[in-house]
């Protein structure tokens, strides 16, 4: 975070020296892009906030761990596919189902599913790739995800 | 402000009743409500709240810095491998949610980048960026990562390829969001 906020005021100072008129019709082009996403935003972290208080990440964890074999498998991607946990939460989540027994398996496609599917923020990416663009994507990012997961999972097991 | 307002009515709407229902939690020491506020939205929130309008401050300097010939021919239909390479490299160094990627790609498509380039960007984006993997070698090992990383090189540049003749008898178009 520091590091973005170091290199925005870099690239702006920059910029103002080369050309000041330039520098704020950018700054305006990107706000205005800001604000028009923004409402978007706040309803889908607000709706993802309403939905994780009646499942939160502990009852998912106990269900990960609970279920193996192909439930498991299921649960794991329907989980990271519809969850939006950030990366520093995930990760130790995902540490600390390992401790628990969970297999590497079920693990590696819970965390590829959540990196790269997103149902809930479906809404966001339809704002800039469409509705067809977007189904199409996440489905091949899924069955993407499921291959890697499962093998990744597999083989580490070896 | 009011063409503001007819176009983003159902999320305004949603959310204005989401903070009045919050704030009610709050007055009236309702516990799920001020659970769903307070360990919920504001953490999602916080995380995104100074992030995005620098990314978008960023991007709207790329906007008007980077030269659309350039781009094309450095990432553009005939960019190749190299073009390939430099997405993916870009991608790495890049830091936050998936949709925080999508702005930056329809810069990207903007400045005349490949639609096969645009799916490789987002796919490096979501598995290989570099904080998150240093992440997941911490917690997972540096195994686990490397195998996974291995794996997903070649799908995300083989879903860029699928996507590129997906649209190749097809119009691809970005919006501005």
């Amino acid at each position: 975070m520091k590091l973005l906020i170091f290199i925005t005021i870099t690239c702006l100072i920059i910029s103002f020296i080369f050309n000041r008129q330039k520098t704020w019709i950018g700054i305006r082009k990107g706000l205005k892009m800001f604000l028009n996403l923004a409402p978007t935003i706040l309803m889908v972290l607000a709706a993802v906030s309403i939905l994780l208080y009646f499942l939160p990440n502990e009852l998912i964890v106990k269900h990960l761990g609970e279920n193996a074999g192909t439930a498991g498998y299921a649960i794991a991607a329907l989980v990271g596919s519809f969850a939006l946990i950030p990366g520093f939460i995930a990760y130790p989540l995902a540490g600390a189902l390992v401790k628990s027994g969970v297999g590497y398996p079920v693990i590696a496609v819970f965390i590829t599913t959540l990196m790269m599917v997103g149902i809930l923020t479906l809404p966001i990416e339809i704002k800039f790739f469409g509705l067809k663009t977007s189904l199409l994507r996440n489905m091949l990012f899924l069955m993407a995800s499921l291959i890697i997961g499962i093998i990744t999972g597999i083989i580490y097991h070896l | 402000m009011k063409n503001y307002w007819k176009r983003h009515r159902t999320s305004l709407v949603f959310t204005i009743i989401f903070s009045v229902l919050i704030s009610l939690s709050f007055i009236t020491d309702f516990q799920p409500g001020i659970s769903i506020g307070k360990d919920r939205f504001w953490v999602f929130l916080k995380e995104m709240i100074l992030f995005l309008p620098l990314m978008f401050i960023l991007i709207g300097l790329g906007d008007v810095w980077i030269s659309k010939e350039k781009t094309e021919k450095h990432l553009g239909e005939q960019s190749g491998i190299k073009g390939m390479f430099v997405v993916i490299i870009m991608s790495m160094a890049q830091v936050g949610p998936l949709y925080g990627a999508f702005p930056v790609a329809y810069l990207l498509w903007k400045k005349g980048t490949s639609v096969r380039n645009i799916f490789i960007y987002l796919g490096a984006f979501c598995t290989i960026k570099i904080p998150m993997l240093t992440f997941e070698i911490g917690f997972l090992g540096w195994k686990f990562s490397l195998i996974r990383t291995l794996l997903s090189l070649p799908l995300i540049i083989l879903i860029g390829i699928l996507m590129e003749r997906y649209f190749k008898n097809r119009k691809f178009e970005m919006f501005e969001g």
